[in-house]
């Protein structure tokens, strides 16, 4: 699924990368913890993290991630969304809970990493 | 034996969360330049980023030494700061001392050292309580090759 599909779907705001959408996402890491993320994170996939902080990008970045998803509505700082811009990461945030990013990500095709 | 080619070293600032990863960081943009392949260098920036964690979160402070050979990625995390008294509970998955500060942060969910393991051809931690704690990791480059 391209970027800007889940973008439609999840009627995100483009917080960075607005021109890098039509990446592939072929999977999905969802969690708050960074070690996780690293754990099971892969190219081509779709991070999803309610955590905003600077970590949250650096870990997108040493993991490998093709993008990074705030839940809840939580917006990252501004040095945060400019490290993101830096590294060449596309950044989005919806208002929508984890939960139910991943249902509809999921009832979609999209499957995580195990 | 294998010849060295490159090492550098790192200087890790104990809790300064401001900086935490900017080493790690580094290191990726060195390997890339460098022309080693994505899936090596993707296991030796876990390794780096996930001990530079470990320092900032636990040191004082500390050093951490990248070692490129014909053969291999050796890294060497040294670090004055608490010890680990019980390195076999340290390395098993969900154990964890980590602080509200922390877990704030995104770590201390004690996947940090297996993490590390993980991603490690050779894998070796030596701790004194009080003292500090010192990790060497190699990362084989035509193991996954």
């Amino acid at each position: 699924m391209k970027l800007h599909e889940i973008r439609d779907l999840l009627q995100c705001e483009v917080l960075a990368g607005e021109d890098n959408l039509s990446v592939d996402i072929h999977q999905v890491v969802a969690s708050d913890g960074m070690s996780e993320i690293l754990a099971f994170a892969k190219s081509k996939e779709l991070m999803i993290t309610g955590l905003t902080n600077i970590q949250s990008i650096r870990t997108a970045d040493i993991a490998g991630v093709s993008a990074v998803l705030y839940c809840r509505g939580k917006r990252p700082e501004k040095k945060v969304i400019d490290f993101a811009k830096e590294k060449r990461i596309p950044v989005l945030v919806t208002k929508m809970v984890m939960f139910d990013i991943c249902g509809v990500l999921y009832n979609r095709g999209l499957k995580g990493v195990s | 034996m294998a010849v060295e080619l490159l090492r550098e070293s790192y200087e890790i600032q104990g809790k300064n969360y401001d900086k935490a990863g900017e080493v790690s960081g580094e290191i990726k943009v060195l390997l890339r330049d460098l022309g080693i392949d994505a899936v090596n260098m993707r296991r030796v920036v876990i390794v780096a980023y996930e001990g530079e964690m470990n320092v900032v979160m636990y040191a004082h402070r500390g050093t951490l030494t990248l070692v490129l050979t014909d053969r291999d990625i050796n890294l060497e995390i040294a670090d004055e700061g608490p010890g680990i008294p019980d390195i076999g509970l340290a390395l098993q998955e969900g154990y964890s001392t980590a602080s509200d500060e922390m877990r704030e942060m995104g770590f201390g969910f004690g996947m940090g050292l297996p993490n590390m393991k993980k991603n490690s051809d050779e894998f070796r931690i030596e701790s004194e309580v009080g003292k500090g704690t010192f990790v060497f990791a190699k990362i084989r480059l035509n193991a996954n090759a």
